[in-house]
């Protein structure tokens, strides 16, 4: 009974020091959410090299966005708390046993509930919807396609290690050490692995895919940049993970054309070499040891 | 009401001499019988498997370490006196209930069944695997003071980041409920021992051999997988990860004993009055995590069975070259990875949310809320472990579910912030070094968080999955947040399990050493992440060498803080050794009733608790407890001092 009397009585002070903080947080808001989309989002990775990454970039602008104002609200609430609501001196005083408030848990709950649900959505959305998987490694039987999938350039990428290999089932099979592409149009990757999990991670791209061994990995991209990119592995492979790297480039069309052409002449007898184009591949399996 | 049997009815009456203490059973023995124990089971192992094995063309016979293990744990219990209760009871003898708890100083060094004694244990244990582990992360931020590979090797590198991961996550999984669970949670609930004694120190023994077991590692080739021990890359490793696999095992069979010991102990030894409103909000932290270990245990220990089998005797669980599937693997592991990772950030609430009413001197706000919020974490925490996997190419169409999942975790751990909050309102907060660091918590703890949103979006994780922003946003919960909140809980309990007192100055330059270049360390790494910087790598591009310079001088900074801890034991503990009093932060709660340190048996009597350990500035407020008068259960009989029913 008396926590409720002493409640009430701080009621008064308990308005003050509300509406001081809210306006703190307003005025913090105000200054730091504009800042952090006009002057800070533009930098945030990854730019605008493909549709994909251009979601993406605009997922982490729009996340860091609405973080902001919840790290303010802490921020301002738990500084202000510590300068105004400290104990001066070695006096132990206790203060006003308030024991919970329903409504502001309720008010609570259902403003976090209501984020969560829109956060959820939003990544739905963008997952399934305008960015046709958003460039992850979608397994052999992706949801979200692209409008015009059945005409994508499909590329196989082969991780062992550690190096990536690229192989062209539209040009004959033909496997390249390289990574081309022709700009503004849908890619398939077909990621897969013959030895141990590797992850293919074309970072400019936006593309990041798991190869596993025994699984065709399928994720969709569509470059919209002649530019060059990097790949790395992102998944721990053994001794030289960290230098499964390469660069890959991102061309015109005609560029591509020749490239591939010639790719075929070159690497023709390798290719005669090689076992059918296949979405899984399985080597000699008594080769377990390293 | 039964009688309550297992309470010690009878106390030790004569100390052993220092011949008896020699030939008995202690870690002296333990070392040397698992030494034995290794060799010839290891010789045996050869003799049994060598057949099995030969197929493979590794320079280690798995089979026979794995035997050679399995020998080490046998001879380090039977050294150590685990067996001699069970054998004595199968002879038809009668058997003490108290074991080793008259020996002196040499009850640190064997099985002793008082769990103020193990608690102790515990802390040295897991400050000096702390210790080795931390030493690893120097180590590779030396490592990456260079883009490319310098005086690391590479697979020496690998190694490291994997024990450092491996050590980590092993020691701190056991951190809190080993040290402090055991500690505190019979003297908050008014009990004199935990339900399960000798599991008790069963499971500080294995998490010792744990440690020392993964350490062996390095003199078997080491381990390339890091903690994940993915597949096929751990069934082709070298004999380390027959280390990593036996170790791991270990520490699962310990965390579920733990888990149980502390669910049944909080179930059925709480002293009169002590109802499920008034158990101290660190216990239900303990509680939760408890449950989350018992479930998720086996789990981890399946999968690590399975492993070892690909790895011996050439079963194919795994390898999907002939007909196994690497995303086994993955699921198991994830299904206790991700409930561990709330054993890991579980407890820090629990100890935030204990100090915080202390040092602002008001009621916790919102206890049934912040006990609910617990509960949702981890409940939740079973629904999410394929987020890990968003990328992998596993059951991708279930993403936007385990999507809307790990969001929705946001909201009990929401919760928690709400409670810290509505503590610190209008409050006369104290600015002791145990509440600097409960405040740190929430500091970190929400960066931890808020970029864990970022994981948990998929468009978002295809860029930051795997990268140095995963790295960053896990430490930040896991450090950040759980040994902050730990280091929080030692400043907080150490007077009371010592007697001393700690150095609030030399604390307090710990403490803003510590939390500045703990910032400086991880912060810049979510920068890394972002600008395409994969985890586990010790080359990497040129662009992001001035970063990774800078990271690294903090990431020194901020071992070199942790040695300010240190100073600060030895200088109180051992040294200086100013008497701290029954209750020098002048709290409520139970265990601060008693004397410091706290006597044996803990309770003179079995108290009947009045009042939930909060009632800060409730003027009428009775004590929490009646020490005094003979405890009378309600509407039962009354129980003895010595802890038997009349």
């Amino acid at each position: 009974m008396s926590a409720v009397g002493a409640a009430a009585n701080g009621a008064g002070a308990d308005v003050r020091h509300g509406r001081r903080i809210l306006i703190i947080w307003v005025i913090a808001n105000v200054i730091l959410v504009p800042i952090v989309i006009w002057v800070v989002g533009p930098h945030i990775p990854p730019y605008h090299a493909s549709r994909q990454s251009t979601e993406q970039h605009n997922v982490n602008v729009v996340l860091t966005a609405l973080a902001t104002p919840v790290l303010l609200m802490i921020w301002v609430y738990f500084g202000y708390s510590i300068a105004v609501f400290r104990q001066r001196g070695a006096e132990v005083v206790d203060g006003p046993p308030l024991e919970g408030d329903p409504r502001i848990q309720i008010t609570w709950l259902v403003a976090t509930t209501a984020i969560v649900l829109a956060l959820a959505v939003y990544g739905t959305v963008g997952l399934l919807g305008s960015s046709n998987g958003a460039g992850g490694g979608q397994g052999p039987t992706p949801l979200a396609k692209p409008a015009n999938a059945a005409g994508a350039l499909q590329v196989q990428v082969i991780g062992q290690q550690w190096m990536w290999t690229f192989r062209w089932p539209g040009y004959g099979g033909v496997e390249t050490p390289y990574l081309v592409l022709p700009v503004n149009r849908e890619v398939e990757f077909h990621v897969t692995s013959i030895d141990v999990a590797h992850s293919f991670w074309a970072y400019e791209l936006g593309v990041k895919a798991d190869a596993i061994p025994g699984n065709d990995n399928v994720a969709f991209v569509k470059p919209t940049q002649v530019r060059s990119f990097q790949i790395r592995c992102a998944e721990l492979c053994g001794l030289w993970h960290g230098h499964m790297n390469t660069t890959g480039r991102v061309v015109r069309q005609a560029a591509f054309n020749t490239w591939i052409a010639q790719a075929r002449v070159r690497y023709r007898g390798v290719t005669k070499q090689l076992p059918p184009y296949s979405h899984v591949y399985y080597p000699v399996p008594d080769q377990r040891a390293s | 009401m039964s009688t309550i049997e297992s309470t010690p009815t009878t106390t030790p009456t004569k100390a052993p001499t220092f011949r008896e203490q020699l030939v008995g059973f202690h870690l002296i023995w333990g070392v040397v019988l698992a030494a034995v124990g290794y060799f010839v089971c290891h010789w045996l192992g050869t003799k049994v498997g060598g057949h099995i094995d030969s197929q493979s063309a590794t320079d280690q016979d798995d089979l026979a370490v794995f035997f050679g293990f399995l020998g080490a744990t046998l001879g380090w219990l039977i050294g150590l006196g685990f067996f001699n209760y069970p054998l004595s009871r199968m002879l038809g003898r009668p058997a003490s209930l108290v074991e080793g708890e008259e020996y002196g100083v040499w009850r640190y060094f064997r099985l002793c069944t008082d769990h103020k004694v193990v608690a102790i244990q515990y802390f040295v244990a897991v400050l000096f695997f702390f210790g080795v582990g931390g030493l690893n992360a120097m180590l590779i931020r030396g490592e990456l003071t260079s883009d490319n590979a310098t005086f690391i090797p590479a697979g020496n590198y690998l190694t490291l980041v994997s024990l450092h991961g491996t050590m980590m996550l092993m020691m701190m999984s056991a951190g809190v409920l080993g040290p402090l669970g055991n500690y505190l949670v019979p003297l908050m609930i008014g009990a004199r021992r935990m339900a399960f004694p000798r599991v008790e120190s069963l499971t500080l023994w294995l998490t010792v051999l744990a440690g020392f077991v993964l350490i062996s590692a390095i003199f078997l080739g080491g381990f390339p997988t890091g903690w994940t021990g993915y597949v096929p890359l751990s069934v082709e490793a070298r004999a380390g990860m027959d280390a990593y696999l036996f170790s791991f095992a270990l520490i699962g069979i310990s965390l579920c004993l733990v888990g149980l010991n502390i669910i049944a102990t909080v179930m059925t030894m709480r002293a009169p009055g002590m109802y499920w409103n008034r158990i101290p909000v660190f216990v239900w932290g303990m509680l939760t995590t408890s449950i989350l270990a018992v479930l998720a245990a086996p789990v981890l220990f399946a999968a690590l069975y399975m492993a070892a089998l690909d790895r011996t005797v050439e079963t194919t669980f795994f390898l999907a070259s002939n007909g196994g599937s690497p995303f086994l693997w993955d699921n198991l592991f994830w299904f206790f990875g991700h409930p561990e990772v709330y054993i890991l950030a579980l407890p820090g609430f629990g100890i935030v949310l204990e100090i915080l009413p202390v040092f602002a001197r008001k009621p916790l706000w919102g206890y049934r809320v912040a006990v609910a919020g617990m509960f949702g974490v981890a409940l939740l925490s079973f629904m999410v472990w394929q987020h890990h996997l968003f990328v992998s190419g596993i059951n991708a169409n279930l993403r936007p579910f385990y999507m809307f999942t790990t969001e929705l975790i946001s909201i009990p751990t929401g919760i928690i912030f709400l409670i810290g909050m509505g503590t610190l309102w209008r409050a006369r907060i104290r600015f002791t070094v145990p509440m600097l660091f409960a405040l740190a918590f929430f500091f970190n703890f929400l960066i931890g968080g808020l970029s864990g949103v970022y994981l948990s979006d998929v468009p978002s994780d295809v860029t930051t999955h795997g990268s140095y922003f995963v790295m960053a946003h896990f430490h930040y919960t896991i450090m950040g947040g759980l040994v902050f909140a730990t280091i929080g809980g030692f400043y907080y309990w150490l007077p009371k399990i010592t007697g001393y007192k700690l150095d609030e100055t030399l604390g307090k330059i710990h403490f803003w050493m510590m939390f500045i270049f703990f910032n400086l360390t991880f912060f810049p790494l979510f920068a890394a992440g972002l600008l395409g910087m994969p985890r586990r790598v010790s080359n990497y591009n040129p662009s992001l060498h001035a970063l990774n310079v800078f990271v690294s001088i903090s990431a020194w900074c901020l071992g070199l803080s942790l040695l300010g801890l240190l100073a600060n034991i030895v200088w109180t503990q051992l040294l200086v050794r100013e008497p701290a009093g029954p209750n020098p932060w002048l709290s409520k709660s139970l265990e601060w009733q008693l004397p410091s340190p706290v006597p044996a048996y803990n309770f003179e009597r079995i108290p009947v608790i009045n009042s939930a350990p909060y009632s800060y500035g409730i003027p009428d407020a009775p004590p929490v407890a009646d020490f005094g008068k003979p405890a009378v259960l309600p509407g039962g009989p009354a129980i003895t001092p010595e802890g038997g029913v009349i």
